[in-house]
């Protein structure tokens, strides 16, 4: 844990340096597992020390830091082995660019042998440069399970080459996994992922890191009025505009449009360019659902069999439709998904909001409560009871009158 | 101290106190209040420092056992007899003793229910067993 006093220190500077000291060592030969460990002990060091001393070089510092722990663990082990010793010169930091180290690191976390769940707990620790206690925090799991699903990851990376360019596309699904898992506890998942995001757009050209970006910084800009003070969900068309992050939103827009300006646009770019234009109605009224309905055209375009490659998308296409050509088109649009979504909350909850708009309230309450049955999260299905008793009291007292 | 849970069920259990329709049939207002009550739960075992957990289930059960060497898995997903018991959720409380787990477990069936109206739902009552290291004697 890390006390009070030491907190002063900036950690958010302090974990920006992890991925540059990290590649160095790796780069230099170090076995990833042990240069990671050997970081992590240079960092706690480095939070007990620099408040009093303060290092002019703080990532030279580490690096030598690591480096020594690295020796140590090496001469010990030589010890037990009762082998040669061996030894190694202190290290030379590099002057690579940071950006490089960033996209290896993210390319070595992000290894397609390893499991989702360890892709993110190793890229949050080696990238991040969280405690295995802060990740486990944010996952709900305890500490002992998420050090050991580390360092198995880490016992999988062992032997790997390393030196490979990665595939980009993993290593932008981790971190949208992350930016979806939220936040809990001291450590604010949503916000870790944008900042990954944009050291990744720091070191590859690639639309598709901007496009991710763009997408989270256009979400996350309306986190704030998503829910009520009560912890309760409020919908796009209900929240308090006035909440939103206009700076997030702008930045969002900006990284948008120079994603956009490439002409290569992928499926985070037109998620984003979605997002964008629910950010940018003054009310729900004024949401641009043509344009919207465009851009899920081009979505479902990506992949060959979008209802069994990408079903999300064309279930959210189906909203967009049920307002554009009317409620019976959008359910229409849903009855192609009943096979592959049909067990899904939120296949039902898309067909409660269809019938709804279509002022079939009775069906609207029935697929509302279908959806709450299903529901995996407590707040989504709190939120769905809502809107099942909702549109019967609706119902009730319209057919009374 | 002792640990208990406080298991509330979908269905299964002694017959009802008094029959309810499913809640999202109730009025609005009861649905909210009936919700914020199980929130209010939550902080005030928080407040007592009686609060160890709380988690919420979902309807959706498979039973599942080995199926024998190089054989996949067997499953059954239902039907299932609508008097079997279906767990809903629970608090696991750590209390003083088993009077204040009844005390407890009495306050949760007294939830609001449509009307207002307290739901007298049952509450499974399930001491937690201890696993510690044996500092004394068996007797």
């Amino acid at each position: 844990m890390i006390d009070e006093p030491t907190r002063r220190l900036d950690e958010g500077a302090l974990r920006a340096l992890v991925p540059r000291v990290l590649a160095g060592l790796i780069r230099r030969g170090e076995d990833f597992d042990a240069a990671e460990d050997a970081l992590q002990e240079a960092l706690l060091e480095a939070l007990r020390v620099w408040p009093e001393h303060p290092p002019r070089d703080p990532a030279a510092w580490l690096a030598t830091v690591a480096t020594r722990r690295l020796v140590d663990a090496r001469r010990s082990e030589a010890a037990r082995h009762r082998r040669e010793e061996a030894t190694h010169a202190e290290p030379q930091p590099g002057a690579t660019e940071e950006g490089d180290d960033t996209l290896f690191l993210l390319f070595c976390c992000c290894h397609p042998d390893l499991s989702p769940a360890s892709q993110v707990a190793l890229t949050l620790r080696a990238v991040g440069g969280l405690t295995t206690q802060e990740i486990a925090d944010a996952f709900y799991v305890p500490e002992a399970t998420m050090a050991q699903r580390i360092s198995r990851a880490k016992r999988a990376l062992r032997g790997r080459r390393l030196d490979q360019p990665g595939d980009l596309a993993v290593v932008l699904r981790v971190l949208y996994l992350i930016y979806t898992a939220g936040h809990a506890g001291r450590v604010d998942l949503a916000r870790e992922a944008i900042r990954l995001a944009r050291q990744l757009t720091l070191a590859t050209e690639e639309p598709e890191a901007r496009g991710l970006l763009a997408l989270m910084l256009l979400n996350h800009a309306r986190l704030p009025a998503r829910f009520d003070s009560e912890g309760r969900i409020v919908t796009l068309d209900r929240q308090d505009h006035g909440l939103w992050d206009t700076r997030e939103i702008a930045e969002g827009v900006r990284v948008l449009q120079s994603a956009l300006s490439v002409q290569c646009p992928g499926r985070y770019q037109i998620e984003a360019a979605i997002a964008a234009l629910h950010d940018d109605a003054a009310s729900a009224e004024e949401t641009d659902w043509p344009q919207i309905l465009a851009w899920y055209d081009d979505l479902v375009a990506l992949t060959d069999d979008p209802v069994r490659q990408d079903p999300a998308a064309v279930l959210g296409r189906a909203v967009a439709v049920g307002h554009v050509r009317g409620p019976a088109a959008g359910l229409r649009e849903t009855d192609r998904l009943r096979e592959v979504l049909g067990d899904r909350h939120r296949w039902h909850a898309v067909r409660g909001h269809l019938h709804e708009l279509d002022g079939d309230l009775p069906a609207a309450a029935t697929a509302y409560a279908d959806a709450a049955r299903r529901a995996t999260d407590v707040a989504e299905r709190d939120h769905l009871v809502r809107q099942a008793a909702r549109a019967r009291a609706v119902d009730t007292r319209r057919s009374n009158t | 101290m002792p640990k208990y849970l406080l298991l509330k069920h979908y269905r299964g259990g002694p017959e009802p106190h008094h029959p309810y329709p499913p809640m999202d049939q109730w009025a609005p207002e009861d649905v909210e209040a009936h919700m914020a009550f199980q929130h209010h739960v939550s902080e005030l075992l928080e407040e007592n420092g009686e609060y160890v957990d709380a988690q919420a289930l979902t309807p959706t059960r498979s039973w599942v056992r080995y199926g024998g060497p190089d054989a996949a898995p067997v499953t059954t997903d239902g039907p299932h007899p609508e008097t079997s018991d279906l767990v809903a959720g629970w608090w696991m409380i750590d209390v003083d003793s088993h009077e204040r787990a009844v005390e407890l477990a009495a306050y949760v069936s007294s939830e609001p229910g449509p009307g207002g109206e307290p739901l007298c739902e049952w509450i499974d009552v399930r001491e937690v067993m201890w696993e510690r290291p044996q500092t004394t004697e068996a007797a």
